[in-house]
């Protein structure tokens, strides 16, 4: 040790040499980098295709293949090169028939918040199914709303009727405690995680409030897609 | 880590085997206890972060082995950091190409790989000093060692709070999970369980030694 401190005394490192080094290390850094994020960039955007697929033809039942639009100022347009409003996907059978469409809703969560994809039929004006995109609710508590059998069953065919007045829902949907259900509307929540089970219901019924109304106005565009 | 030799050390069987029981960076040096709480709640996740820690571990080494003799002291750390950041960066892509679905269970801490003492601490204390071939045996060795203790960690977590190992369902459907073991809490009992087994083996090895020593020494 004391041999190295007296020659770091008598010969300091000169500049340059630190410069070099740490130069020429964040150069290899750079290069690799790059390269790696060159090669997997594929793969990740076939990853997050993918995913979104799944999602989405599981909360859209009988449909095969997708087309992506987007709401921009109430009305519903295929989607261009860059996102300009609210996405929103629509699927179709092997006949090119709609079958429903998907679209994104979030609300705060017990822990964060919880991000949801949701199936709307405009046939039958209700809700055909969710798919949880994101949480971080306790496990085998508020992560149950992704997988217990009497919740999921609520979106089987959660009705989202428009209101005459083409403003907002006819009925809001509204979360009610476990086992007292009677309404279309309602969601029968999961006894202890009442907050997880409210979540749920709010964000469904925030984003069907908006965009129930202009789905059912601009349906003509979704189904002439040929 | 008194054992560490400042000459170069000859590579043996010792220097792999090292990092798995005598140095284990868990059970012994208790390195790394961010990712061995955060994401040991289930054993895919312990493994995933195992090997992607060990990949991290064994190349960002065995650059600063290589580069050894032209890194200036003053500069070490920073090269360092760097160097670990790269691989870092590196693995978060790859796993995102392998599986989203597994890169969201991991969330940050695949970054935090960046802050784990475990690695900066053999670049410091070995990689800086050693060959390249006792680097790569030794940093394989140590990343191992991490691995089986997640796994250690994973496995029980996994069994006792959710009923399941690598997803499969073990038991029936009159199981109760006994959920805390997936929660915070739950990792550190596993922990302190585990510890106090790795410490009472070590101690009784040790205390078999001494023994054996005495009987020796009587003779
Ligand atoms: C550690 C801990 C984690 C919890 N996690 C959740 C959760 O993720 N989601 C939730 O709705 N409630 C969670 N709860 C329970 C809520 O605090 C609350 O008690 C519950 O939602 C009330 O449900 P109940 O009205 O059906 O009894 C948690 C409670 C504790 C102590």
């Amino acid at each position: 040790m004391s041999t190295t401190d007296t020659q770091s005394v008598t010969q300091p490192t000169p500049a340059f040499n630190m410069l070099r080094t740490l130069g020429l290390v964040a150069t290899i850094s750079g290069l690799l980098v790059v390269l790696s994020y060159r090669i997997t960039l594929p793969m990740i955007e076939h990853n997050k295709q993918m995913a979104i697929e799944r999602a989405l033809f599981k909360v859209i039942p009988g449909a095969i293949s997708r087309k992506n639009f987007e709401i921009v100022n109430n009305k519903i347009q295929p989607s261009g090169d860059k996102p300009q409003g609210i996405a929103l996907y629509a699927g179709y059978d092997a006949n090119g028939q709609l079958k429903g469409v998907a679209l994104e809703a979030a609300a705060a969560g017990y822990q964060d918040v919880i991000r949801i994809l949701y199936g709307y039929d405009p046939y039958c004006q209700c809700i055909r199914g969710i798919e949880v995109l994101k949480m971080a609710e306790t496990p085998g508590i508020g992560d149950k709303i992704n997988k217990d059998r009497n919740f999921v069953k609520n979106f089987e065919a959660l009705e989202a009727r428009p209101h005459a007045s083409g403003k907002g829902l006819q009925n809001a949907i509204v979360p009610v405690k476990h086992g007292s259900k009677t309404e279309p509307w309602q969601i029968d929540a999961i006894s202890g995680a009442t907050i997880s089970s409210t979540a749920v219901a709010r964000m469904l019924n925030d984003a069907s409030q908006q965009y129930v109304p202009i789905i059912i106005n601009n349906l003509s565009v979704l189904e002439n897609q040929e | 880590m008194a054992a560490l030799p400042d000459k170069h050390e000859t590579v043996t069987l010792d220097t792999f085997l090292r990092g798995l029981w005598q140095e284990n960076p868990v059970f012994v040096m208790l390195l790394g206890m961010c990712p061995t709480l955060a994401v040991t709640n289930s054993a895919i996740n312990a493994l995933a972060m195992g090997l992607a820690s060990t990949f991290v571990l064994v190349m960002s080494n065995s650059l600063v082995s290589m580069m050894r003799n032209f890194i200036p002291k003053q500069v070490r750390i920073a090269t360092y950091i760097i160097i670990i950041a790269t691989f870092v960066t590196m693995v978060d892509y790859a796993i995102q190409a392998i599986s989203l679905d597994l890169y969201n269970a991991l969330g940050a801490f695949i970054q935090l790989i960046v802050v784990n003492c475990m690695i900066l601490g053999r670049a410091e204390a070995y990689a800086s000093k050693q060959r390249l071939g006792a680097t790569i045996i030794n940093g394989l060795g140590i990343g191992a060692g991490f691995t089986f203790a997640l796994l250690c960690l994973g496995v029980v977590r996994e069994v006792l709070g959710a009923g399941t190992l690598f997803g499969f369902v073990l038991f029936g459907e009159n199981f109760q999970p006994w959920v805390i073991m997936i929660l915070p809490p739950g990792g550190f009992f596993v922990l302190g369980a585990w510890l106090l087994i790795f410490n009472w083996f070590r101690d009784r090895r040790e205390q078999a030694e001494r023994d054996l020593a005495e009987v020796q020494n009587e003779r």
